[in-house]
């Protein structure tokens, strides 16, 4: 079956990263990552310049030594904002994922396992959420309950959860018909303990796959919430907002609005990259083809 | 026999499954996957269900063990009425009958250690200590000749012989009195089959268990079973001492059956 000849963690992610290594995407993509929470990690104890220093006498520079990205129309530093930035875009996109796994995983575990009205209940509830353009109705959120951090973390969170809700369930009801389960339900188990013990861990590596996309989707969630100014209001920095300020001057100083999109774009895609390499790396069909 | 020794009585049990419906406003219609299904199994004995695929005979073992709910009919197991018990007995009930599946790729989750696999029905039924825990774990790893550092190894790192038997020690953890075995040498070689229905008969003798066999396979029957019950559309169409059915089954679908089993240099006849 499998080639893991033996299984200590240690070698499994040995084995992880053997084949991992092989993908050019893969490494990039956690590349990315990485540098950008090491970056926001950073940006917590330590910026270039503080990040809300005004400097109108020396505003909209172009990238120089002193200010490696420039500054923007208030003299402040591009770079120090972008690095706090993401600090604010993981934050956001973190909390609305974990919303989102948060109530979708249990919602589609427990359709699953109690199939039924429950089941039926759970999932309409899900396609009516779903039916709704995902920023669309996050605009309309964060209009109804006021423009903010937090609103808009609800806003990307509440349409997260059918997301997982849907994977958790399908995932799920395959496993259910597996012998394994139904030994444990033999074996007296029920079907709460049977999820925690059986579903869950075998569905794991599909779930994290997902949130990794999902991160992704977030952070440019984010993003275009709070370029419409619907997201983190000023002062604090959000890449978005950037993008926002930066647009009525774009003739003057491009480099304004270049930056926090090169930011939010490589983020994206580094992303979408790590989570499509896990999954090629988690798939346990991958592995035996192999 | 006397109502002491009557492990397992199963008394008219019907299940129906629906169908999806062809028409929205019409009831769906309705499959029969057992029909009226009465059968006892007494303490030790060793009895088996056989038939084609889709006769019902897998249902009868999930429905035994409350896996499915039955649409009418009564299971009683150690005299308890399985359907009638509430959750807690119900629990007490499974540590007397415990199964062993088909496929022993599939009955053992892959993320888990051997040990902690053989020792999920203790765990959900008993309440033991950790070193009882550990004991029995190597008890029954002894007994169906696997080593007791096995218990720290995954699945896969077994063959489909050593999985099987992995998989009859979590069966007898609980130390039930009946197994209820659906096909569980049928993906197995015919050498390590055999050793493993040497192992169930083994088990047997020195445990006293009784054994409810579902399977196709008439060889494997003849050679396990007491007494043999032969099913065919979900019904009971022969009932009997296994040398009886086999040596003279008297309904036309037992002859078929017993017909279709391929023998080396016989002559070749149609099968079912």
């Amino acid at each position: 079956m499998s080639e893991l000849g033996r299984s200590e963690p240690a070698a499994v992610w040995r084995e992880y990263w053997t084949r991992g290594r092989g993908s050019a995407a893969f490494v990039f993509g956690l590349g990315v990552t990485a540098l950008l929470i090491a970056v926001a990690l950073v940006s917590l104890v330590w910026t270039p310049h503080p990040i809300d220093a005004i400097d109108i006498p020396n505003r909209m520079q172009p990238p120089s030594a002193d200010h490696w990205l420039g500054t923007d129309l208030y003299g402040r530093d591009v770079l120090s904002r972008l690095m706090a930035g993401a600090v604010n875009s993981i934050a956001v996109s973190l909390v609305a994922v974990g919303i989102g796994a948060g109530l979708g995983v249990p919602l589609g575990a427990l359709a699953a396992a109690r199939r039924g009205l429950v089941e039926e209940v759970v999932m309409r509830f899900n396609d009516f959420t779903f039916a709704f353009p995902a920023l669309l109705s996050a605009v309309m959120i964060t209009a109804v309950l006021g423009p903010g951090a937090i609103n808009s973390i609800i806003a990307i969170g509440i349409f997260n959860i059918p997301v997982f809700a849907r994977l958790t369930r399908g995932a799920s009801l395959s496993l259910w018909k597996r012998d394994f389960v139904l030994a444990a339900r033999v074996a007296g188990k029920g079907r709460t303990r049977i999820t925690v013990e059986h579903i869950l861990p075998n569905i794991a590596s599909l779930l994290i796959v997902q949130m990794t996309i999902q991160f992704a989707l977030a952070i440019l969630a984010e993003a275009g919430l709070s370029y419409l100014g619907l997201g983190t209001q000023p002062p604090a920095p959000s890449w978005g907002k950037m993008l926002n300020e930066a647009q009525t001057l774009m003739s003057l100083a491009p480099h304004l609005a270049i930056f926090p999109g090169l930011a939010i774009m490589v983020t994206v895609l580094g992303l979408n990259l790590l989570g499509d390499g896990l999954r090629d790396l988690l798939d346990p069909r991958l592995r035996r083809q192999r | 026999m006397s109502g002491d020794d009557v492990l397992l009585k199963v008394e008219n049990l019907t299940l129906d499954y629906a169908l999806p419906r062809r028409r929205l406003f019409a009831a769906p219609p309705r499959h029969r996957a057992l029909d009226d299904v009465s059968l006892t199994l007494a303490r030790g004995e060793s009895l088996a269900v056989v038939g084609e695929s889709g006769s019902g005979k897998s249902t009868l073992a999930r429905t035994i063990l409350a896996l499915e709910a039955p649409t009418a009919g009564r299971v009683t197991l150690c005299g308890k009425d399985v359907f009638a018990a509430s959750p807690g007995e119900l629990r007490k009930l499974r540590r007397h009958a415990q199964m062993v599946f088909q496929d022993p790729y599939g009955s053992l989750d892959p993320r888990r250690k051997v040990g902690w696999i053989v020792a999920e029905p203790l765990d959900a039924l008993e309440r033991v200590g950790r070193a009882e825990k550990l004991a029995r774990i190597a008890e029954v790893l002894g007994s169906v000749g696997l080593k007791e550092s096995d218990a720290d190894r995954f699945p896969h790192e077994f063959s489909g012989g050593q999985r099987q038997r992995i998989a009859i020690a979590r069966a007898l953890i609980t130390r039930p009195d009946l197994i209820v075995a659906d096909e569980a040498v049928s993906a197995l070689d015919v050498s390590v089959q055999a050793q493993v229905l040497n192992l169930f008969m083994d088990l047997r003798e020195s445990l006293g268990l009784s054994y409810l066999f579902i399977s196709h396979d008439l060889a494997v029957v003849r050679q396990v079973a007491d007494r043999v019950i032969v099913m065919r559309d979900g019904k009971i169409v022969e009932e009997g001492e296994t040398e009886a059915v086999f040596g003279a089954p008297r309904h036309p679908y037992t002859r078929a059956l017993l017909a279709a089993v391929p023998r080396i240099g016989g002559p070749r006849r149609r099968a079912v």
